[in-house]
């Protein structure tokens, strides 16, 4: 009969090895052996010949163009979609969280986008804006007459950006209004009724109550969907069909798969996916560091 | 008294008013995928296209289930799915318990280790998984998809209900265990059934990234016979550019499982967002 003290130590061993298990094959040992391949000129055939060039990889593609053309993408895409997502998260927010007929009806439609795999949204978007019979250009030139003839979204460098972050805000919007929906919930009520009497308008209840609590939540999501907006790639690919026109249209992933998985420069290929993850990071500790600073008053 | 049930009721209508607009911009697209999926190919590219079809047929299902390898793939999606969601709940729940009633040492600093996971992008991991899952014989196999899927998901989902965890009173557990009862039972018996909120979340969480997910499938798988439907479904649509109707129809029949899974789930999920403190 074992004793209370080596049974609980049976139990933590077995309980804690299927996890960190998997942990360490396929999260951890992948992050290191990453680093170790960025350093070096990748043999996949026989890794043992690979030869060590130093920070070479990550010169040469801080020094490319198509790689500084993805970069500029790839933080347009941020600077539009979080924002985006998140006002437009919070206004959803606020509108479901109040006394209404039909909220989780509302509440599942608005959450229909992100459940739907990306591949099939962006499919999806890729047909909404084709040049001829896509739907966008027929309501915008001949419902709204806003546009004199059709525009060919997918064909230029720069409008190719209009479905891929249109697309972005349109998929993340009902998970940022959910995840703002939770944090209103936690406001104790009792906090806007005393503004009431004290005879606090909408306006000023939203800027000096709801806000300054949303804060962790508010921190929370930006960092989140920073972190997801650098990393986006399934639409990208899919709608400019990975770069097109002339490798003008590239994310900073889309850029890194290319290299690996179709010139097979497993060096280069870690190299951008460190660079990647060394900005977010950084960019995530600012976030959060300038947002709590504002917060102490 | 009255004017403020009048700006009672104005507020009231702008709420809906802006609601619907908004459901009308998120639901568009998913009505023209099902009104292309209905129409016949002739008409995919017609001029002006119709948010309408002027004709309504049922070919375009029939093509896409007629096809023996949707079903492979369906079926294929569905295990991968399925696997992945029930062992990650299993795990990251066991993990969770340890994390939040056990003591030993060293806990703290594994469970920070631990939250990396939560912190990458999973492209970095991508290609030394690429090399880890071809050793040891993973690679080209469901398996190897559900072994990555679920490490995946692991960090987030343990960190989620250790919290959630946590905020149980211990009074039960305490009263069961001066009643010598094993921290087996209390965790299967006293702690998970009292955790539907949590493990919803992590359900519908994992769930969805399983059914979904893109990148890894498409390195990882290379067999036909082995795929998922979102490789499926993209492959498909570069292959046959202008098929848009099969397109749509096979898309639409892949989304019926997640909006099952979040129906079913979804009762839980505002509840359970707030309690495992997601939000931060």
């Amino acid at each position: 009969m074992m004793n209370q003290k080596t049974r609980n130590t049976l139990f933590t061993i077995l309980f804690l090895l299927p996890g960190l298990l998997l942990f360490t094959t396929f999260i951890l040992g992948p992050m290191l052996y990453s680093f170790r391949i960025s350093f070096f000129d990748w043999n996949i055939v026989h890794p043992d010949q690979s030869v060590w060039v130093g920070l070479d990889n990550y010169v040469n593609i801080l020094k490319n163009n198509i790689f500084q053309r993805a970069v500029l993408n790839t933080l347009a895409y941020g600077f539009i979609t979080v924002p985006g997502q998140m006002i437009l998260g919070l206004i959803v927010a606020l509108l479901l969280n109040q006394d209404i007929r039909g909220k989780s009806f509302f509440r599942l439609m608005y959450y229909l986008p992100v459940i739907t795999s990306w591949v099939i949204v962006s499919l999806l978007f890729e047909y909404m804006f084709s040049g001829q019979a896509g739907m966008v250009n027929y309501l915008l030139r001949d419902i709204f007459h806003i546009i004199p003839k059709n525009i060919l979204w997918l064909a230029d460098p720069v409008l190719t950006f209009v479905p891929i972050d249109l697309l972005g805000i349109w998929k993340g919007v009902g998970w940022t209004a959910v995840i703002f929906l939770a944090g209103l919930q936690a406001i104790p009520g009792q906090v806007y009724e005393a503004a009431e009497v004290d005879g606090a308008n909408f306006w000023q209840e939203f800027r000096y109550i709801t806000l300054p609590l949303l804060k962790p939540t508010t921190i929370y999501l930006l960092v989140v969907l920073t972190i997801g907006a650098m990393n986006a790639y399934i639409s990208n690919l899919l709608i400019t069909n990975g770069g097109d026109p002339l490798d003008l249209t590239h994310f900073v992933l889309t850029l890194m798969y290319e290299a690996t998985f179709s010139r097979m420069d497993f060096g280069t290929g870690a190299a951008i996916s460190y660079l990647l993850t060394f900005f977010v990071f950084i960019v995530s500790v600012l976030q959060i560091r300038l947002l709590k600073k504002r917060v102490e008053y | 008294m009255k004017s403020a049930k009048k700006q009672r009721s104005s507020k009231k209508f702008f709420t809906y008013l802006i609601l619907i607009i908004g459901l009308v911009a998120v639901v568009l697209p998913f009505w023209y995928m099902i009104v292309t999926s209905l129409k016949p190919q002739s008409y995919i590219f017609e001029i002006p296209p119709r948010l309408w079809p002027s004709e309504v047929t049922l070919d375009n299902y029939k093509a896409a289930l007629s096809k023996n390898t949707f079903g492979i793939y369906f079926l294929n999606s569905l295990f991968v799915a399925v696997t992945s969601t029930s062992l990650t709940v299993l795990i990251s729940s066991m993990l969770a318990y340890v994390f939040a009633r056990m003591q030993f040492r060293g806990k703290e600093f594994i469970f920070s280790v631990f939250l990396i996971g939560m912190v990458i992008p999973p492209v970095m991991l991508i290609i030394p998984q690429f090399i880890i899952t071809k050793q040891i014989g993973l690679f080209d196999s469901l398996a190897g998809l559900i072994t990555v899927y679920i490490s995946m998901n692991l960090s987030t989902q343990t960190y989620l209900l250790r919290n959630f965890f946590e905020d149980f009173p211990r009074d039960m557990e305490e009263a069961a265990l001066i009643d010598g009862a094993s921290q087996w039972t209390i965790f299967t018996r006293l702690i998970l059934p009292l955790s539907k909120p949590g493990l919803s979340v992590v359900t519908i969480f994992t769930f969805l990234y399983s059914w979904d997910e893109f990148p890894w499938a498409h390195v990882a798988i290379k067999e036909t016979s082995k795929r998922t439907l979102p490789i499926a479904i993209a492959l498909f649509q570069t292959q046959h550019l202008t098929e848009w109707g099969q397109v749509f129809a096979a898309s639409l029949i892949a989304l019926v499982p997640v909006v099952i899974v979040y129906l079913i789930f979804q009762r839980y999920f505002v509840q359970g967002i707030s309690t495992t403190g997601m939000k931060g």
